[in-house]
């Protein structure tokens, strides 16, 4: 590998500043369930801790990595797999932005978890979310561009726990490998976004640690599989009471 | 600039003084010198009084070296940080599992208390 390099000296302007509560900036997304809430990262989440790496080679496509992070970042909700909506913040992926997110629990679903994301860091090289409480995952994922051997690479990193036991329970039985389907689908998307024909996106994953973080049991009341279950549950209530 | 990390070993604890860029691709030296670490050090001191660029894929290495640390048992601390890296730590909840101090004799007391 040739460099994920350094050349922006001055990281000041590329970090999100904190803040107690979100506000979500995104918009478009019928339900907002962020806004109140809290970050929550890899060291707050309830499952086990994974390293995903997921890269695809942009072979023969003369793109320096900076223009492919701009373009990326530009067009992000694009490249996202059907069935999964990505609700931009007004001004972008900046820093201390909230998107907003819809995103089937299995494809095809016609029930949606609505979650969001904030840009903790973005700067020509990479950009950078973390999740909020409320989350699937508790997790930060970090994409970026780099050169190998000549060829631009693009990256998309990420350092997730499942937020709650149900979560945990359901990637133990699947959904773990359809969230790695989904970056994976991303990644081709993005590849092919600049034309690469047949994309071969490369994933890595590592298990950096097995234990899983009984301490955060409590997540369970932010939970979304909870939160979409209720849903479910007291649509046909809501159905009655709607205006008519 | 690449990282340069030194390895102070002390009584039951050790500073790990950082120099330079954390970055994704500082992984070698920050876990080259945790590696040298006496298995009986039980408190380990992140100097960052000389660290002069740190980007996202920098904090990942902190939560991969806190994780490494937690199963050994060991308990992190911070020292030398300045106002805007103090600010992230608080950001992305770092700071709620490695404890940050003022200075390094207040946090060699915390370490030995």
């Amino acid at each position: 590998m040739d460099t994920q390099g350094t050349t922006n000296r001055d990281d000041a302007e590329a970090w999100a500043h904190p803040v107690e509560r979100l506000v979500a900036t995104g918009t478009g997304a019928s339900t907002d369930t962020v806004t109140g809430r809290r970050v929550a990262g890899p060291l707050q989440g309830f499952g086990q801790l994974w390293q995903k790496t997921f890269s695809v080679r942009l072979d023969g496509i003369d793109i320096p990595p900076e223009d492919l992070v701009a373009h990326w970042r530009d067009h992000f909700p694009t490249y996202w797999p059907p069935g999964a909506r990505f609700y931009a913040p007004l001004l972008g992926i900046q820093p201390g932005e909230v998107a907003l997110l819809e995103l089937a629990p299995v494809p095809g679903s016609p029930v949606k978890m609505s979650t969001g994301v904030v840009v903790i860091y973005a700067d020509r090289e990479a950009f950078t979310f973390m999740t909020p409480e409320g989350h699937a995952l508790s997790a930060w994922i970090t994409f970026s561009a780099f050169r190998d051997g000549g060829v631009t690479v693009a990256q998309a990193q990420a350092l997730e726990r499942t937020a709650d036991p149900f979560v945990e329970l359901a990637y133990m039985m699947g959904a773990n490998r359809s969230n790695d389907r989904f970056w994976e689908q991303t990644l081709a998307n993005l590849a092919v976004s600049v034309g690469i024909r047949e994309p071969t996106v490369q994933t890595t994953k590592v298990c950096v640690d097995r234990r899983r973080q009984w301490r955060y049991v409590r997540n369970v009341r932010f939970s979304p599989l909870v939160t979409m279950a209720t849903g479910v549950v007291t649509a046909p209530g809501r159905w009655v009471r709607r205006p008519r | 600039m690449s990282t340069s990390v030194e390895v102070v070993p002390l009584t039951g604890m050790a500073i790990l003084r950082i120099h330079g860029d954390v970055t994704g691709d500082s992984e070698g030296a920050l876990m080259g010198a945790y590696a040298q670490l006496d298995p009986g050090v039980r408190a380990v001191l992140l100097d960052f009084a000389g660290l002069e660029y740190m980007n996202s894929g920098g904090i990942g290495l902190l939560v991969t070296l806190l994780v490494r640390a937690q199963r050994a048992g060991r308990r992190l601390h911070a020292i030398g940080l300045s106002e805007h890296y103090r600010e992230i730590l608080t950001l992305t909840r770092l700071d709620e599992a490695i404890e940050v101090h003022d200075n390094e004799t207040a946090a060699l007391a915390a370490a030995t208390a």
